[in-house]
């Protein structure tokens, strides 16, 4: 028999196979006769695809890299213990990991939704506001007068769009 | 608000049920939030836990939704007014679970609640009577944008809203629906219907019970994806499942009532008489035989206005409901014992079942 297909849980041979076609998305999942009675797939309250899908992608067959993110310290280890990440950057830091994860699970690999756009506008004038201080400091510190005198108009008009947007 | 107030006052969900919420008893909506730059609740050092917390809190208590509101650590609570907020829907068996920096916020007509520190910094609920998908979307989607104004929230332009657990990155949404569906049940035909839902990209679940010990007949119906559709996609995609799922439910109920009306009628009088003469019953039978009546109801079997009763009783035949009532903890024991004498004088005086209104069709 030429290579038997594996549970994607615990790499015994597979005899069930679940086929999930969502928008002409096609998501697989391989599990043996146990791991498919233990995940209740074939109980008829429901099973989440999604849980199995994650499940299967923490396989401990899988070799693991010695990647840790800068902002948190979390491994890939730890990510495969947990299912869980440890901030918002480790998303950034397992980009490599997780993508084929995320093709696997959603219907799409772009989130097209709802855009944070107050917090968004809010960041990039602070941001602005940040950088004009420094040009500031550049001016004053080289005697650069006009360039500081307009680097400060700038800075007031930044700050008066900063008060309109206000963090309560 | 205090803990004590909230729970006396009837929720949403036990309050207002008129025949549109007939097959779907609530919509509820929940989106994940965190903090841009901070670790997720489950990885965060305890310091951190404390000051995400506080931040979180104060902005979430000061929104206009939530004024006047319950505003609580989850530490402050005894074991039974969590139980009662995990049976009101209100907070998670993950957070009622949980130790320190960790609590919610809830409106004062509990159909708002933020959990604080759970598996997400946020996670914002929404919850209304009956089938209201678009209005329960535009509610929280108000909310959540008044809470950009005070928060910060880690999103990346590519993957939408990041959340500790990939599974709910992207719009961080799950849309819900609880369903009754005693029908679908009874005519065996719910496994079907769950796999053809999940073909669908969405998930199905029993509300009271895990596995097939779906008691009452009560479903929970979500989307299972959160990356690569919009949230009004999402939505909208969901309203037309849970529409061809009443329709199915709809179809069976006629099925029943032409194939076998005898057995049906038998089922309902018996629920009916158990219920008014029981002196032990366990949670989950007072679950299925609660299920019979509002069938019964819908079918016109006893007044329509008896459905708001039921969807009361669903709640306050739950363990902690029950042992609030008598102002103490109970055995496990004698709490069928309780349930029973409630439900007993509750049915005491509930109009028997009247199943002429098949002789008009005939
Ligand atoms: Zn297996
Ligand atoms: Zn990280």
């Amino acid at each position: 028999m030429a290579n038997p297909l594996k549970c994607d849980l615990c790499s015994k041979p597979a005899t069930v196979h679940l086929t999930q076609i969502v928008n002409n998305k096609v998501h697989k999942v391989d599990l043996c006769e146990a791991c498919a009675q233990a995940k209740g797939v074939t109980d008829p309250s429901g099973f989440s695809l999604a849980d199995l899908l994650l499940k299967a992608s923490l396989n401990p067959e899988q070799p693991v890299s010695g990647v840790r993110c800068e902002q948190c310290g979390f491994t890939q280890s730890d990510f495969k213990k947990h299912g869980r990440f440890g901030c918002p950057a480790c998303y950034e830091t397992f980009k490599g990991l997780i993508e084929p994860m995320l093709d696997n699970m959603h219907k799409g690999t772009v989130h097209t939704g709802k855009v944070p756009t107050r917090a968004l506008e809010r960041k990039s004038l602070y941001d602005r506001l940040t950088k004009l201080e420094l040009d500031l400091t550049e001016a004053v510190k080289s005697e650069r007068y006009e360039d500081a005198a307009r680097t400060r108009d700038e800075i007031n008009q930044v700050k008066q769009a900063v008060t309109q947007k206000p963090a309560r | 608000m205090t803990i004590a107030s909230l729970i006396d006052t009837p929720s949403e969900l036990t309050d207002s049920a008129s025949s549109k919420t007939a097959i779907v008893l609530m919509t509820r909506i929940r989106l994940a939030r965190n903090l841009a730059g901070q670790p997720f609740p489950g990885w965060a050092k305890p310091a951190q836990r404390t000051a995400i917390f506080e931040s979180c809190r104060a902005a979430v208590a000061a929104t206009s939704p939530m004024k006047r509101g319950l505003d609580i650590e989850i530490s402050d609570l005894s074991e039974l007014e969590r139980q009662i907020l995990v049976e009101r829907h209100l907070i998670s068996r993950e957070l009622s679970g949980a130790k320190a920096d960790a609590g919610v916020v809830i409106n004062k007509d509990q159909t708002f609640a933020v959990m604080i520190n759970e598996e997400d910094h946020l996670r914002i609920q929404v919850l209304r009577a009956g089938f209201q998908l678009k209005k329960a979307w535009n509610a929280i989607n108000e909310l959540d944008t008044a809470l950009e104004d005070s928060l910060d929230f880690a999103f990346s332009p590519t993957l939408g809203y990041l959340t500790a657990c990939p599974t709910n990155v992207g719009t961080a949404m799950r849309a819900s629906a609880m369903m009754h569906l005693p029908a679908l049940v009874i005519s065996n035909q719910m496994e079907k219907v769950v796999r053809a839902v999940n073909q669908l990209g969405m998930v199905v679940r029993g509300l009271f019970g895990e596995g097939s010990d779906a008691s009452g007949s009560i479903f929970q119906i979500s989307n299972q994806t959160t990356l690569g559709e919009s949230e009004e996609d999402i939505i909208k995609r969901l309203g037309s499942v849970l529409q061809s799922i009443v329709e199915h439910e709809l179809n069976a109920r006629e099925k029943l009532l032409e194939a076998d009306p005898a057995k049906l009628f038998d089922k309902i009088g018996r629920a009916h008489g158990i219920l008014q003469n029981c002196h032990l019953l366990s949670s989950s039978e007072a679950m299925n035989l609660l299920s019979l009546i509002r069938l019964g109801i819908d079918l016109g079997a006893f007044h329509d206005a008896d459905r708001s009763v039921i969807d009361r009783l669903l709640i306050e035949a739950q363990p902690g409901h029950l042992q609030h009532a008598q102002k103490r903890e109970v055995e496990p024991g004698q709490r069928d014992l309780l349930r029973a004498a409630r439900l007993r004088s509750e049915f005491a005086n509930f109009t028997r079942p009247d199943f002429s209104f098949t002789n008009e069709k005939n």
